[in-house]
C-alpha cells in the first residue's frame, strides 16, 4: 500500500503537485497482479462556500470495500478490489486494476470532519466534506455612509 | 489459444468523439474465457442500466454508456481535475463462434459484464469411455 502527502505550499497550489502525476495512470501499468497503486483513484475535488466535494470513480466496489478517513485537513480514501479468482479462465485482455489502493490528499481549507459524508452511487464516490467555520467564506455587507 | 474477439481500430478515439458532455472514454475492459463462455467486463462508472446500449451488428459488438449530469458544476469551482466525465464507448469484433441469441449483460456498481456464451461447437465435451 502506498500513501501520498501533499506538501503544503501556500493557495490552491496545493493541488500543483498531485497534477503533476495526473498521467501517472495506476490502470496502465500491467506489472503482474500486484499493480502500482498510486495515484489510483483519480479525484475530481471542486468547492461551493460551504462544503469541499471529493468525487472518484470506484468501479466494483461496495462501501464495505472502501474506507474514508478524515484527520485535520487530510482525506485518505483507501480500498480493495478483488481479483475473480477461478482457475478455469484464461484472460485475453485485462485492463482493469485490481488489488488495494489509498490515496491521502491534503484539502485547501479545514473542514469539520464530524459531519462528512460520503455516497456510493453506480461506482462512484463522493465525498461531501463541509468546511469548518473558519474557512467558510463570509459575505460582508459595504454600508454607504450618507 | 485463439483471441475469439479483435479489438477494432476506435482503440485511440479516447479523446476524439464528441458528445453532448464533451468527451467519450474508452472503458477499461478485461475479456475472459471460460470453458462454455466469454466474459466481458466493462468498467463504466457513474453509469446505470438504463443508458448503458449493448449492440451487434456484423460481427462487431459495440457498448455505449451514457453518464448522465456530467456538466452541472461550473469550472470555476474545481480546485482539482484528475479525470474527465463523459459517455463510455467502445467497440470489438466478434467471432462467429459466439451464440449471439444467448448473449447477455448485466450491470452492478458501475461494471457492466456482458456474457457470450460459446455456439455448441467450441464447447469442451467430455467423451465417456465404456469399458467392454
Amino acid at each position: 500500500m502506498l500513501l501520498r502527502r501533499m506538501t503544503p505550499v501556500p493557495g490552491f497550489g496545493l493541488f500543483r503537485q498531485d497534477m503533476e502525476n495526473l498521467f501517472d495512470d495506476f490502470f496502465s501499468r500491467f506489472d503482474g497482479p500486484t499493480r502500482r497503486t498510486r495515484g489510483f483513484p483519480p479525484l475530481n475535488i471542486w468547492e461551493d462556500d460551504e462544503r469541499l466535494f471529493v468525487e472518484a470513480d470506484v468501479p466494483g466496489l461496495t462501501m464495505n470495500d472502501i474506507d474514508i478517513e478524515v484527520m485535520g485537513n487530510e482525506l485518505t480514501i483507501k480500498g480493495r478490489r478483488e481479483t475473480p479468482n477461478d482457475e478455469e479462465t484464461t484472460y485475453h485482455r485485462r485492463e482493469r486494476g485490481m488489488g488495494e489502493f489509498a490515496r491521502m490528499i491534503t484539502l485547501p481549507v479545514n473542514i469539520d470532519p464530524n459531519n462528512v459524508e460520503a455516497v456510493l452511487k453506480n461506482g462512484v464516490l463522493t465525498v461531501t466534506l463541509p468546511k469548518a467555520e473558519v474557512a467558510k467564506v463570509r459575505k460582508i455587507e459595504v454600508k454607504t455612509e450618507n | 489459444m485463439t483471441a475469439t474477439m479483435i479489438e477494432k481500430t476506435q482503440d485511440n478515439a479516447t479523446n476524439a468523439m464528441p458528445s453532448h458532455c464533451g468527451q467519450t472514454y474508452l472503458p477499461k475492459v478485461d475479456i475472459l474465457e471460460k470453458p462454455d463462455e466469454l466474459l466481458l467486463i466493462a468498467d463504466v462508472p457513474g453509469a446505470t442500466a438504463d443508458g448503458i446500449d449493448v449492440e451487434l451488428e456484423h460481427g462487431t459488438l459495440t457498448i455505449h454508456a451514457h453518464v448522465g449530469a456530467c456538466c452541472v458544476k461550473p469550472e470555476s469551482s474545481y480546485l482539482l481535475r484528475e479525470y474527465g466525465r463523459g459517455d463510455y464507448h467502445r467497440s470489438f469484433k466478434i467471432s462467429e463462434h459466439i451464440d449471439t441469441d444467448k448473449m447477455s449483460a448485466e450491470v452492478s456498481n458501475g461494471v457492466l459484464t456482458l456474457h457470450l456464451p460459446k455456439a455448441e461447437a467450441l464447447k469442451p465435451r467430455k467423451i465417456t469411455v465404456k469399458s467392454i
